[in-house]
């Protein structure tokens, strides 16, 4: 069994207001020097057998076109096999 | 003149747009997320609403249903398709449309009555306005900032693709105050507020949305 680490993530150019939002509360929070905050997500799969080039190239399209909205987001794609 | 309203789980105004569908003279259908079957409609809107959820992204899921194949491939024919709110989202999932719903700039729900102007009149749904003509429909979404890279925008802009723009107030943050585009053909068209409620004077601001609703009966007369 793997298991995949699916992250995604606005691309750099898209606005995020939940991100401008979080790092807002941390300044009242009183947590000073943080000058950036993204909000992303992570989706955590486990598949059968090992990972082939097969199973990988059916996992980047997984990610690629249900995962993420390539319009607005990036992602990345770990693998951890043998767990 | 059958016009298809498609429910997911999850959508909302499927009723009123099937109500503002028979205002207009039409026949309102049924349609199932579920089934790969279209019923022979002239037309399909899809509905606003919360389909599964808003999970994943906004339309992100309601885009893989089995009606959605049907729907993409009879918009891809030229089949007049509507997508209002959660259906715009939809349509851009699917890439009917390009660009992309986000959050509201100010991440506040917004829940007004929202000033348009009508950019294009050319699209299958647009044709009764004239061009130019100011409406005023219900507008509420949490995710209706409309993006998409600059050349983008350019190119709407320069085929006319953007058929309403806010006025007054920007109310989600979408860019150039994009408030719904259409596609080449102008057989397909998104729409972030809602002409459907607006076609009744007991129960809306106006009866401006009716136009929509007229358009898309017109355009199969003229066609």
């Amino acid at each position: 069994m793997a298991r995949v680490v699916v992250d995604v993530m606005l691309k750099p150019e898209i606005l995020d207001p939940q991100g401008r939002a979080v790092q807002g509360a941390l300044g009242r929070l009183g947590f000073t020097g943080v000058t950036d905050v993204r909000q992303g997500k992570q989706f955590v799969i486990e598949v059968e057998g090992e990972i082939t080039d097969e199973r990988r190239e059916q996992l980047h399209v997984i990610a690629g076109e249900l995962l993420c909205n390539p319009v607005i987001e990036d992602f990345i794609l770990i693998v951890e096999e043998d767990q | 003149m059958r016009i298809g309203v498609v429910t997911f789980p999850g959508s909302l105004d499927d009723r009123d747009a099937a109500r503002a569908v028979r205002l207009a003279g039409g026949e309102a259908v049924a349609l199932w997320h579920g089934d790969a079957d279209l019923k022979k409609v002239d037309a399909v809107i899809l509905p606003g609403g919360f389909s599964y959820g808003d999970y994943l992204r906004c339309g992100a899921i309601s885009r893989f249903a089995p009606v959605m194949a049907e729907v993409v491939a009879a918009a891809n024919g030229g089949l007049p398709v509507l997508g209002i709110c959660n259906g715009f989202q939809i349509l851009c999932e699917s890439h009917l449309l390009p660009g992309a719903l986000t959050r509201n700039e100010h991440m506040h729900f917004i829940c007004r009555d929202q000033k348009l102007r009508i950019e294009d009149n050319t699209s299958a749904w647009t044709n009764s306005y004239d061009a130019g003509q100011e409406i005023v429909v219900p507008l509420k979404n949490g995710e209706g900032c409309f993006v998409a890279d600059t050349a983008v925008l350019d190119e709407l802009e320069g085929e006319s693709r953007v058929i309403a723009r806010y006025l007054d107030v920007n109310p989600n943050g979408s860019l150039r105050d994009i408030a719904g585009i259409r596609n080449k053909r102008g057989n397909v068209v998104g729409l972030m507020p809602h002409p459907e409620h607006a076609v009744e004077e007991l129960t809306g601001p106006t009866i401006d949305g009716l136009g929509f609703f007229t358009s898309v009966l017109n355009s199969m007369v003229n066609s």
